[in-house]
This record gives C-alpha cells, sequence and structure tokens, in this order.
C-alpha cells in the first residue's frame, strides 16, 4: 500500500491503496464518490468517466498511482461547472434517464465534448459518445440533450 | 373484516424499519396509521380481495412534502414515476412536493393480482392501476372527512387541490394539517375515482422523479450502498456451469492486504470460492492470485455449434404440441413452388444490465437485514431466510434501486441471494457485499435461450398463407423449477414463454400446427426482456414480410389484411404507423424502409425503419413507432421506453450480439466480445406516436424490444436481396 496525494474537484485527498489500484476503486470506496461508476473495468462502457487533466477519461483504467499531479473532476462536480450545469440541466429537461447508472459517464463525456467542441455535429457526438454503453438505450435523447445544451451554450447562457 | 386501525407516533415507528427510515430521513414528526397486517398469503395465491392501508404507501409530513411508497423495483422502466402519478392524482397532490421510495419486501407490497411481490412482464402499471389510484383516492376522503368535521360541513361540500381541502366560505387547509385528524377515520370501503376528464396528471407528460440525482451521481444504486464496517466478497466461479471445488490454493491471496477470509460456498449448481476483503481492489486482486482446482466430471460441457447442430436435427421432427389448427397435413397438399421453407437461429443472449449483480448482507444470527435490487422481494427474503435457518420475518428486506435489470434479476432460484447469504453465514455481523465483477456477470449464465425455429408455410393462390407448421426447439426456464408461474405457463410439456408471438399469432392461418422441443442443456437460461416474442416476432414479422414482397403488396397493407378480426391493437397501431411514416415512400437512393409489429401482454408496437448500408453494416436513420397501450399514463415515459426498448431489441443484430460457449465454457466475458448497441448503432432519429385509448393501461417496457430487429433485417432483404434468419447478423 502507497500513500498518494490527488486533487479531487478541486481539494488535495490523501488516498493509500495499492499502487495499481484504478483510480474508479479509490474515488468509490476511499473518498466515497460514488457518482463515478463501475461497468465494466476494462474501459469498454464509459461509466466510470472523469475528466482527469481535463481531458474525458476511463478511471477504471488509470492507476492512482499514475495519477501524478493532474487534477481530478468527477460529477459530483458537475454542479459548479458552466457547461455541466447546463449538461445537466438538459439531461433532467429532455427525461434522459431511464436506469440512470450510466448517466454520470455519458454526463461527463458530453461535458468534455462541449468544452471542446460547443457546436459539435452529428458526427462529432458520436465519435465522442460512441464508447459510453447505455443498455437502457437513452441514445437518442442523449443527442437531443447534447444538441439542447449546445444551442444554449451558444446563446450564452452561464 | 376490516383490520383495525391503530394511531402510531414516535416509538411505535420502528415496529416497521422502512417507516421509521423514512421518519428519520425527514427528521419531523410523522403521524402514521397501521392497519394490521393481514394473514401471510401463501407464495404464488392469488390474495383475497384486500384494503390496502393507505398509510403504508402514502405519508403526508409536516411540512407538506408526500412520500408515496412504490411496491415496484425501479430498474429504469419509470415505475417509480408513473405509479405515484397515478396515486397523486386521485389525491389531488401537490405534484411539486411528491417524492417516491421503493417498499422492502412485504405482504402488503405483493401485486394485487397475482399475489407475487415482483416486477416482470411489464406489469407494473396495468396490475397496480387500480390499486394506487384507490389509495390516492381513499386518502383524498379521510382528508376531506377531516376537514369537513372540523369546519361542521359535509363531505360533498368540500373540493380539493394541490394538496389543499377548500370548504364552504373560503375556509381551506393544508393536508398536512389534517393528517392527524384524518388518521384517526376509518379508510373508506368504497371510493368514487375520478372520471378520465377530472386528471391532471394522468395522460400528461410528466418527468421522472428519480432524474435529477441521477445526474448528479448524489442517486445510490444498490454498488453505491456503503455501511460501517462493510466487507466485499468476490467469487471464483466454476468455468464450466456446476463445476465443484477439489482444492484451492490460497496462499499468495490470502497475503493480499485487506484481505479477511477465503472459504468455500455451495451454488446453486456446483460450489464457489469466496474472497472477502475490506475492498474491492483487494478482493480482486486476491481472487486473481487463488489457484482453483475445478472438478468439471460428470457435467456437460455444453457446446452452441453442437447445440445449433442438434437443435436443427430436433426441429425436423414434430415436438410437444403447442397449436393444432385446421388440417396439420394442409402443408403437404401445396406444391413445393407456393411453400417457404425457413429455419432461424438464435444464440443465447446475456442481460447484461449496466450495474452488474450486486447485493449486501448482514447476518446478525437471530435476524438478517439484506439490500438488494430485487424483481421478488419477498420470494428472495424466504430464500435469504432459509439459507440462514431464519424465518422470512426475521429477515428485513429492504429494495434498493437497480441500474437496469432486463429480467436478470427476476431469477426463480435466488442464486446470488443465496450466495451472498451462504457469506454472510460465514462472517457474522458485518454487511457483506457479494459484488460481481464484468466477468463474472456476464459470463455466469441466466441467459436468453439459445433457440432455433423451422417454418413450412404455404401459400394460397390469392398470396395469403393457407399453412403454417412450426417447430420450435429451444430450452425452457420453466419447466421443472417449482416455481408459482410452472403451473399457469406449462401445457402439454410446452412452456408458453417459448412460443408466445407465435401460438397468439393475430394473423389468420386457416391450418396450423407448431409443436416444440425443450432440450435439457447445462446453461442457466432465464427471462429477457420481451422473453419469447424477442424470437417468435422475428420469426413471424420476417416471414410476412417475404409473404407481403411475393404478393406484391405493401407490408403493412398485407399485415392488415391478414389480421384476425379481433386483433385490435395490431390493426389500431399499423394503421397509425402507415400514417406516420409517409416517408417510406420518399426514401433517398440506396435506403430502404422495413415493417414490423408486435405484441407484448396486451400492448402492440409497430414500427418502420429507414436503413442503408454502411461499413457492411446496418445503418438506422430513422425509426417511426406507433403503440397502442391502452391509456397512456405518462406519455413521457411510454416515448422513453420505446426509444430504448428498441435499441435493447437491437442486441441481436450486433456483430457481437451473441453469448457462445466452447466446451463448456462461455466465450465472452466482456463488453469487448458481447458487444451490445452504442450511440452510432442506434437509429438516429426515432419518433413515437401512441394511439389515443381510454381502455385499461397496458405495460410499455418490453412491447418495443422485439419489433426493430426485424424490421430491419426486412428493409436489409430491400437493399442486398438476401434474407437474414441466423442471428447475431454477423455480415450484410
Amino acid at each position: 500500500m502507497e500513500t498518494y496525494t490527488i486533487t479531487v474537484n478541486g481539494q488535495t485527498k490523501e488516498v493509500t491503496v495499492d499502487p495499481g489500484a484504478p483510480l474508479l476503486w479509490a474515488l468509490r470506496e476511499e473518498l466515497k464518490l460514488t457518482g463515478t461508476k463501475y461497468g465494466c473495468g476494462i474501459g469498454a462502457c464509459g461509466a466510470c468517466t472523469v475528466h482527469l487533466g481535463g481531458v474525458a477519461t476511463r478511471s477504471c483504467l488509470v492507476p492512482v498511482s499514475m495519477v501524478g499531479n493532474r487534477p481530478i473532476i468527477t460529477i459530483e462536480a458537475m454542479a459548479e461547472d458552466p457547461v455541466g450545469r447546463i449538461v445537466r440541466d438538459s439531461w433532467v429537461s429532455l427525461d434522459v434517464v431511464q436506469c440512470g447508472y450510466c448517466q454520470s459517464g455519458q454526463i461527463m463525456s458530453a461535458v468534455a465534448l462541449l468544452k471542446s467542441v460547443p457546436r459539435p455535429t452529428d458526427k462529432n457526438i458520436e465519435e465522442s459518445m460512441g464508447g459510453n454503453l447505455c443498455r437502457c438505450g437513452a441514445y437518442f435523447r442523449i443527442r437531443e440533450a447534447i444538441r439542447a445544451a449546445s444551442r444554449q451554450l451558444e446563446g450564452g447562457v452561464r | 373484516m376490516m383490520p383495525a386501525i391503530q394511531v402510531a407516533t414516535g416509538s411505535q415507528l420502528s415496529r416497521r424499519g422502512f417507516i421509521k427510515a423514512s421518519a428519520l430521513a425527514t427528521g419531523g414528526l410523522m403521524v402514521a396509521l397501521y392497519l394490521d397486517p393481514p394473514a401471510a398469503a401463501q407464495e404464488g395465491a392469488p390474495p383475497p380481495p384486500r384494503t390496502y392501508p393507505p398509510d403504508a404507501f402514502v405519508q403526508i409530513l409536516p411540512d407538506g412534502k408526500i412520500v408515496i411508497t412504490v411496491n415496484r423495483l425501479e430498474v429504469g422502466q419509470g415505475a417509480q414515476t408513473a405509479l405515484p402519478m397515478i396515486l397523486a392524482d386521485e389525491l389531488d397532490a401537490d405534484w411539486s412536493q411528491v417524492t417516491a421510495q421503493l417498499a422492502p419486501a412485504g405482504e402488503l407490497y405483493k401485486d394485487p393480482l397475482i399475489g407475487i411481490q415482483m416486477i416482470g412482464g411489464s406489469c407494473s402499471i396495468p396490475n397496480s392501476f387500480q390499486q394506487y389510484r384507490e389509495l390516492g383516492a381513499k386518502t383524498r376522503a379521510m382528508l376531506i372527512g377531516a376537514a369537513a368535521d372540523r369546519w361542521g360541513v359535509t363531505a360533498d361540500q368540500c373540493r380539493t387541490k394541490d394538496s389543499v381541502v377548500y370548504g364552504p366560505g373560503n375556509r381551506s387547509a393544508r393536508y398536512a394539517e389534517l393528517t392527524e385528524d384524518a388518521v384517526r377515520r376509518p379508510a373508506p370501503a368504497v371510493v368514487q375515482l375520478k372520471s378520465a376528464s377530472q386528471f391532471r396528471l394522468i395522460g400528461k407528460p410528466v418527468r421522472r422523479l428519480d432524474s435529477r440525482a441521477k445526474c448528479d451521481g448524489s442517486h445510490k444504486f444498490s454498488l453505491d450502498l456503503d455501511l460501517p464496517g462493510m466487507l466485499i466478497a468476490l467469487l471464483a466461479r466454476p468455468p464450466v456451469f456446476g463445476g465443484r471445488v477439489r482444492g484451492v490454493d490460497d496462499r499468495e491471496a490470502r497475503n493480499v492486504s485487506g484481505v479477511r477470509d477465503i472459504f468455500e460456498i455451495p451454488l446453486v449448481s456446483g460450489s464457489a470460492i469466496a474472497v472477502v476483503a475490506d475492498r474491492f481492489w483487494a478482493a480482486k486482486q486476491a481472487r486473481d492470485r487463488m489457484k482453483v482446482d475445478w472438478d468439471l466430471s460428470g457435467i456437460d460441457h455444453p457446446d452452441s455449434l453442437q447445440l445449433f447442430a442438434r437443435y436443427t436435427e430436433l426441429a425436423k421432427t414434430p415436438g410437444n404440441v403447442a397449436v393444432r389448427l385446421g388440417d396439420e397435413h394442409a402443408i403437404d397438399q401445396i406444391p413445393a413452388s407456393d411453400r417457404i421453407q425457413a429455419e432461424y437461429e438464435f444464440p443465447y443472449l446475456a442481460h447484461a444490465p449496466m450495474e452488474p449483480i450486486n447485493l449486501t448482507v448482514r447476518n446478525d444470527r437471530d435476524r438478517a437485514e439484506a439490500w438488494v435490487p430485487s424483481q421478488i422481494p419477498t420470494w428472495e427474503q424466504a430464500a435469504l431466510a432459509e439459507v440462514l435457518g431464519l424465518k422470512p420475518e426475521q429477515v428485513t428486506y429492504h429494495v434498493l434501486s437497480a441500474g437496469g435489470s432486463f429480467g436478470r434479476r427476476g431469477t426463480t432460484d435466488s442464486h446470488f441471494v443465496r450466495e451472498a447469504a451462504a457469506i454472510a453465514k460465514r462472517l457474522p455481523g458485518a454487511p457483506v457485499k457479494l459484488i460481481y465483477t464484468r466477468e463474472d456477470d456476464m459470463k455466469s449464465g441466466y441467459y436468453r435461450p439459445m433457440f432455433v425455429h423451422r417454418v413450412e408455410v404455404g401459400i394460397g393462390p390469392d398470396g395469403m398463407p393457407i399453412a403454417w407448421k412450426h417447430v420450435i426447439v429451444g430450452q425452457s426456464f420453466v419447466i421443472g423449477t417449482g416455481a408459482p408461474q410452472e403451473a399457469i405457463l406449462v401445457k402439454n410439456g410446452v412452456d408458453k414463454l417459448a412460443t408466445e408471438g407465435t401460438d397468439d399469432s393475430p394473423y389468420t392461418f386457416p391450418n396450423m400446427h407448431v409443436s416444440v422441443h425443450h432440450p435439457k442443456v447445462n446453461v442457466p437460461t432465464l427471462s429477457h426482456r420481451s422473453v419469447g416474442y424477442g424470437h417468435n416476432s422475428f420469426v413471424r414479422e420476417t416471414l410476412l414480410d417475404e409473404l407481403a414482397t411475393r404478393a406484391k403488396y405493401d407490408p403493412i397493407a398485407y399485415r392488415l389484411k391478414l389480421l384476425k378480426p379481433d386483433a385490435k391493437k395490431f390493426r389500431t397501431s399499423l394503421t397509425l404507423l402507415d400514417q406516420k411514416s409517409g416517408w417510406r415512400h420518399r426514401l433517398p437512393r440506396n435506403h430502404a424502409s422495413g415493417i414490423a409489429c408486435s405484441e407484448y401482454n396486451s400492448t402492440c408496437v409497430a414500427c418502420a425503419v429507414e436503413v442503408s448500408i454502411e461499413n457492411k453494416r446496418p445503418r438506422i436513420h430513422r425509426a417511426t413507432l406507433a403503440v397502442d397501450c391502452g391509456l397512456a399514463v405518462n406519455p413521457l415515459s411510454i416515448e422513453n421506453q420505446m426509444q430504448g426498448g428498441l435499441v435493447f431489441g437491437l442486441t441481436q443484430l450486433m456483430a457481437n450480439g451473441a453469448i457462445t460457449l466452447k466446451d463448456g465454457r462461455v466465450e465472452q466475458s466482456n463488453f469487448d466480445r458481447y458487444a451490445p448497441p452504442y450511440m452510432p448503432d442506434a437509429p438516429v432519429s426515432i419518433d413515437v406516436h401512441i394511439v389515443p385509448s381510454a381502455e385499461q393501461p397496458t405495460g410499455v417496457g418490453e412491447p418495443p424490444v422485439p419489433v426493430i430487429a426485424p424490421a430491419v433485417v426486412n428493409a436489409l432483404f430491400r437493399l442486398t436481396g438476401k434474407r437474414y434468419r441466423s442471428l447475431p447478423l454477423t455480415t450484410v
């Protein structure tokens, strides 16, 4: 076991874990940030998506020992993020969720997309969201919610 | 006999854990009313008509908040919003103040029609619609009674709106002010329900109550449960179903920091090694470092290729008869040129809900507590009690919301509950969370069974079918289980869940013969969202397309012509689909349309898709759906279920949409080799149209699933001239 200092949602945290332990489980079990979900453990479903150094990242694949000083942002911090708030409200407004288990990861991927491409094309959306699995099949509404959020961002609503 | 009424406050609330939890969460004094619980009904026996105590379902708190208890697990289907809507409408509650909670296992929460506490068969709304309306109306009547007494007026001088009772002379009282008086009144035996024109919520698009919490990370799924001193357990399962532990070398595993214990437990079939640690990662590391010596002798090692070969042979002989209509030899009189013969293959399918199987159990020796995303709570409570040597009433069984299920959590053998109980039995006092990794979840069985269908259709001079001869081969997961539904579903050795969609065909076939073989195979199988319709409707609807094509008919017109007179919902939904899919007649080059329709437990869905081929895969540009589900309780939720259910139904068209076995071992373990649809695979647009109806509401969770796969391959035929009868769809 090793102790690591990581920055999560703007706060500095110490976690003592096995060096190989994925960031996902450190967030969930050590820091009790359970909004980030376990779905596959091999980076194939996107339920564990967080922003690591500003990049949408599968936290199940990143050992805590490899995080270094890159800031980690999770779904729990989206309420304080201007784009995150718009995306979340768009999700609620369009009634996107069903079981909801994948939606933290979907929202984190969507926020990362809109931060880099505020006006994504359909192709941009498919490419950025194409690794986020939703077994309830809410993809149509996810697309619509991203488009709606993009329109709001364009209108300068902050 | 009317049960006695008690008024309970504070300390008495602790008699029921769920009420207590709610009182603690809200902090305020809550007045609640109890009725003596009815005598325990035998599981599966229809319960006697009963009066439900509204307080077990409705709590009106001093601050005006209204908590409605939902007797169904929420898996995404929206029952946790629709049932409160129904109750709140009759209660005239202020919807902005309504929240929902899931009921624990309990007699009161059994399905009022089938006598089992469960979700399955899309039954939540159809079976609890009347129940939740009456609960709301009774609660409202008690509140009005309290207000009328207080004001010295009659009840019919009072009216209600948004959680307020209004009386003559500008008098008004909030529900929360009336609760204490209201609970002292007897619950009325009979109440007047609203007429449809009086509905304020039912029939309106209402957003989900659980949406915001599911979008900000705060919603707690079962896997998110955190209790003091909680331990995490993983199982090392046998590589072949039914395998047993012969020995284990766990020296290295025990050295992993955080590991508490390693021991063998029995499985429903065979045995496994449980690894218990204080964290998930420690348990997983330890499991990976363990060497288990498995005894795989004396058990079948099923193999998909061999099974298909065996099933195909079986399909050439008649099985147990499910339908015999007219002359079963009529097919032999029809010339070969007027016959279609078709063989279909359907693979095993994993449900693979996003949240893998997990649950938590604490064994306190003389009692136990469990936290489970449970489809059949009282049934599982009894299984848990049995393993721990307790009575069911000694087990407090909390139902936690699930990250999907699609049938996976509805096992009749309660295997995951028994496994967790067996682990907790060794570790009294500590809450133990059993987690299936994705690999465990995917390899653990309980799949949609593999099926082979062999059909011969004889066509008359008018292009309409004269004879339909059909053999179905596939496992039954009902026969021999002793589960309550066995007596209802199995007749003459035929499991209805394997034949539904064929045996109840909405089309007129003057001569029809359907028979079934149910081979025994060493692979656990289970209901999978849309159950028998998933394969039967595929066979029926693709063959209907062949028939329509041969007869040079529009596929909708052909179906409408062939429908039985009583297939009313097929007629309404196909007619609406025809009106809404005018785009079928104005398609771009290299695009084609396909049609299919299916019923599921009295709901009918008709679907049109627009498809082209990109990179040798179908690209679905558009899907238009028409659904007749009786009264549309929450049109928004119906639209949502239709759109999502379509995508779920695409799984079996995916190139890697199959679970296969080789030498007894499941070949897929994660989403890399079992790949359900992702966004690019799903229709780009999906428009949903609901047939206006005032009839009893019917379910919507499963009905959309069966239509998309046949609609897409019917469209592909128009692009490639090929019929696709073997799933998954590996190449176009």
